[in-house]
């Protein structure tokens, strides 16, 4: 067998709960007890809070494959991030999406349920760019396995996807595959005064000169490129591309995780979702550029009408992403689909979870 | 719960139905795109798996949003199947007429709407060939990742249904990566959007179901793909060696360094030995494997990669490394391997492509029981892949009019799938299961993912019009096939290797 022995590694313990939770699922649908999927509740602020009965998957760990030099990882919804990390760390690779964990507690399922991705999303590709199978869950309490630990496998619909960023309204992950990539030799980070305006322009058309860029940012005021790979190759990409250069990476992790200065703040926060070259929107209150200013974090006092009409007419959407529970309820959270998009939504609710158990209300009060 | 799930094969379309529908058509679409006459309809019978053949009842080529929306309601209303086209390229039969259903050709939504070059995204229709949208954004200094081997014939609509690769995919990823947004007729004739040019949209990722649905789930009329900077500089070398061990091993090598290269292609001495001969691009026909490693980026990094790509090929027994000289020869190198089915097409009467996907690691076991195999069934086997991604295309050399030769070929190639899944792997890497690897889905998937695919496919097409009986089995078939015994979750120790 030549799957990399994990005893030495720093992974969470070999922990398969598929039995129990099952178990707990079948209980629910008889009782029509909905629950509450909880991993390391890192990200229990996004989306609604929930009412139902908690069930707790954060026991359900390990890493259940990890064959390095096939790019695979195969880890059990419980896993923390910061394991897996970890162990992706010791053999040179990483998660290429760059997940925020919002806390040390922050779970692989709750990763690919929320699909957050980092800094390097607009250049290494988001969550469900990586995601190549999982176990769930269903409403009927099977388990069933959708995609494989393969980078090519089109057998059957991409359920994968479907349950990658569904907030765990279709299923309960119990293991995910992902594609892994190798950690870049080095990183260097180019600093450089600007506007907004300009910002906006010039990190998108950086991202066409075919340079190693893998994150770019406007925060306060200043440009931030983040530079990935061999040495003489990124020491030239600096070159061409000018600015003050950084050695110190924390400016991505601290954005990555909401830790700037710029996140200290009482107010509501938006997350905003945009082509590429949307101009800066004509709302108050203070605004950051990430993913080559495609998302923006804002925090504002507007009308959560004002802001979601200014962001759709752009073509994108706004989550009211860390807010009070009234807000909330008044504004919603997630940006209201189309009526047949809904309709669709409601459809494929029903046929994974026709009894409604699986975190209702969450994502929507539709379903 | 879908009523498809335990459907038999149905009876063909009545006469009057089809007069009924052709006239109907008739009054939204002019006289030359509806077809009905036999040798009309001959180009349609099959797709690129021409062992399969279903003369269609009528074939309708819409050319407006408006048309498509009209069709479907048409055939809603009357329960009809539709079986949407592009050009006909699929190798599973996705494409493949059925006896009771219409064709839905996209091919004449052929235009590129837009190419914006800041945002770097183009709009296309559904029955733009592939290489068109490159061809059209080289202007710009950009060009559309994913490259089939048959893109210069094959559409962006078949592409998305199939979620197709390439042979660059490795590093720059399927058809699902590089596409954002889909607008789509459901059966019921809506149009609805699926994804955003921004990088996402709140809700379920609608558009990456869509991927790889073999047209089951909702008829795409148009789509915006992502565009990439062509690469300052890009180099190719060929590696050649006297064992597929030796070539497996230096690719694992290479994946494990930290280089990712942007194509990784590898084939064995019968496939060499036939793209030579087709294409005189200077491979050495005495290898046992070899592979072409393509790298790309800025010079620097190119520079860099390379060194480190060289030594490991030295330390794993290489026995005849070349780096392409210029352009010239790196399109020469590489014309021999995207001609690689062709160059085997010469070597027999009938060949048979087959698309498995395999954790690399278990490449030479997998080819080794492929040529015990190969001698038991007395057919010839030619092997090219995607080893990057262990996407295996054994070609299947047979003759079909040899009695049997065929059913033993698909006996065979069935068996090979079915050894793709023992190992870890797919049965289908790119080309869809569609008709030819219904069975092998019962190998993959047990009854409650089955059903639970029908479920979803209900949610988008309740009446199962759109390409009923493709890609899903019924449990019935199942059943017959004998095969839904292991559910794949739980093969004891699927890391083990079986024989
Ligand atoms: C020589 C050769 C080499 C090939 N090489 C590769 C390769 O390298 N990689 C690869 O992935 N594939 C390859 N293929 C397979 C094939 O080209 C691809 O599957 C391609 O995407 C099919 O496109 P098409 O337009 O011909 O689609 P068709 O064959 O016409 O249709 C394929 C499927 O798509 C559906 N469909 C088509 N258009 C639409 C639409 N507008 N809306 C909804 N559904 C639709 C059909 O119903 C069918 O299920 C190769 C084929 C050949 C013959």
């Amino acid at each position: 067998m030549s799957t990399t022995d994990l005893s030495s590694s720093n992974t969470s313990a070999d922990n398969d709960l598929t039995d129990t939770l099952q178990q707990r699922v079948t209980e629910a649908v008889e009782k029509k007890q909905p629950l509450n999927l909880r991993g390391g509740a890192s990200k229990e602020f996004i989306g609604f809070a929930s009412t139902a009965t908690t069930l707790d998957v954060s026991g359900h760990t390990g890493i259940v494959s990890y064959e390095p030099t096939e790019l695979v990882i195969t880890a059990r919804g419980g896993t923390t991030l910061e394991s897996l990390n970890a162990t992706l760390t010791q053999h040179g690779q990483m998660l290429p999406f760059e997940p925020p964990a919002f806390s040390p507690a922050a779970t692989l399922g709750g990763t690919i349920a929320c699909a957050l991705s980092g800094p390097a999303r607009p250049y290494r590709g988001a969550t469900r760019d990586y995601v190549l199978g999982c176990r769930v869950i269903n409403g009927h309490a099977h388990a069933l396995r959708f995609g494989g630990e393969v980078m090519k496998n089109v057998a059957g619909y991409d359920v994968t996807r479907l349950m990658t960023g569904a907030m765990g309204t279709l299923g309960l992950l119990l293991d995910t595959s992902l594609k892994v990539l190798p950690l870049p030799e080095q990183e260097l980070t180019l600093i450089t005064e600007s506007t907004a305006a300009q910002a906006i322009e010039d990190m998108q058309s950086m991202a066409g000169l075919s340079q190693p860029v893998t994150a770019s940012a406007f925060i306060d005021g200043r440009k931030y490129i983040r530079l990935s790979g061999a040495n003489n190759a990124i020491t030239a990409a600096a070159k061409t591309i000018g600015g003050e250069i950084s050695s110190s990476q924390q400016v991505w992790s601290d954005l990555r995780e909401h830790k700037l200065e710029f996140f200290n703040s009482d107010l509501p926060l938006w997350r905003i979702s945009v082509p590429p070259l949307t101009p800066e929107l004509p709302l108050s209150g203070k605004c950051l550029y990430d993913w080559a200013g495609m998302q923006r974090w804002l925090f504002s006092t507007d009308d959560p009408t004002v802001i979601r009409s200014a962001v759709e007419s752009n073509g994108g959407h706004a989550t009211l992403y860390r807010a009070s529970a009234t807000l909330k309820n008044n504004a919603g959270v997630f940006q209201q689909p189309e009526a047949s998009i809904m309709q669709l939504h409601k459809r494929i609710k029903d046929e994974f979870d026709p009894h409604g158990i699986f975190n209702p209300g969450r994502m929507y009060t539709e379903f | 719960m879908s009523n498809a799930l335990f459907s038999e094969a149905p009876p063909p379309m009545p006469d009057a139905t089809r007069d009924a529908l052709a006239d109907a058509f008739l009054k939204i679409l002019p006289a030359e795109s509806v077809l009905r006459n036999d040798e009309e309809l001959l180009p349609y019978e099959s797709d690129g798996l021409a062992v399969y053949q279903q003369k269609p009842p009528l074939v309708v080529l819409p050319d407006t949003v408006e048309q498509v929306q009209s069709i479907l309601r048409t055939c809603s209303e009357h329960n009809v199947p539709v079986v949407a086209r592009g050009a006909g390229t699929g190798l599973s039969g996705g494409a493949l007429p059925l006896a009771d259903g219409i064709v839905l050709g996209m091919a004449k939504f052929n235009s590129i709407v837009n190419i914006d070059e800041k945002a770097r995204t183009a709009i296309v229709q559904p029955g733009v060939r592939n290489l068109a949208i490159s061809e059209a954004a080289s202007d710009y200094n950009l060009y559309y990742a994913p490259d089939p081997s048959s893109q210069i014939a094959c559409t962006i609509g078949g592409n998305v249904a199939e979620n197709s690769g390439g042979v660059h995919c490795l590093k720059y990823g399927l058809t699902v990566h590089n596409v954002l947004q889909v607008k789509a007729v459901t059966m019921d004739g809506d149009l609805v959007t699926f994804g955003s040019t921004a990088p996402d949209v709140a809700g379920f990722d609608l558009l990456g179901v869509l991927h790889g649905s073999e047209g089951m789930l909702a008829v795409t009329v148009e789509i915006t793909v992502k565009l990439l900077p062509k690469p300052a500089t890009t180099r190719l070398l060929m590696a050649a060696f006297d064992s597929v061990d030796n070539a497996g091993d230096a690719v694992a090598a290479i994946i494990g360094s930290g280089v990712i290269p942007a194509g990784l292609e590898m084939m064995d001495n019968p496939a060499i030995i036939a793209a030579e001969a087709f294409a005189k691009c200077g491979y050495p026909t005495d290898a046992q494997a070899l592979f072409l490693c393509e790298l790309d980026g800025t010079t620097e990094e190119v520079t860099d990669q390379m060194e480190k790509v060289e030594k490991i090929i030295r330390q794993n027994n290489v026995t005849t490394l070349h780096i392409a000289a210029d352009e010239t020869e790196r399109m020469l190198l590489w014309k021999g391997r995207k001609s690689a089915f062709p160059a085997v097409g010469r070597l027999s009467p009938d060949y048979y492509c087959i698309d498995g996907t395999i954790p690399r690691r278990h490449l030479s076991t997998v080819l080794q029981k492929m040529n015990e195999w190969s001698e038991d069934y007395k057919l010839r086997i030619a092997n090219v892949f995607h080893a990057g991604d262990g996407n295996l295309h054994p070609l299947i050399l047979f003759d079909a009019n040899i009695e049997g030769e065929l059913e033993r070929t698909e006996e065979l190639g069935g068996k090979i799938l079915e050894l793709c899944v023992e190992v870890g792997g797919t049965i289908t890497g790119e080309h869809g299961v569609g008709m030819e690897k219904i069975n092998q889905m019962c190998v993959q998937f047990g009854s409650n993912e089955i059903t639970q695919f029908h479920a979803l496919k209900n949610a988008f097409d309740p009446q199962a019009l759109l390409n009923p009986g493709k890609a899903i089995p019924t449990l019935n078939r199942c059943a017959e096939f004998g095969a839904l015994h292991v559910h794949h979750g739980q093969l004891p120790h699927p890391e083990l290797e079986r024989f």
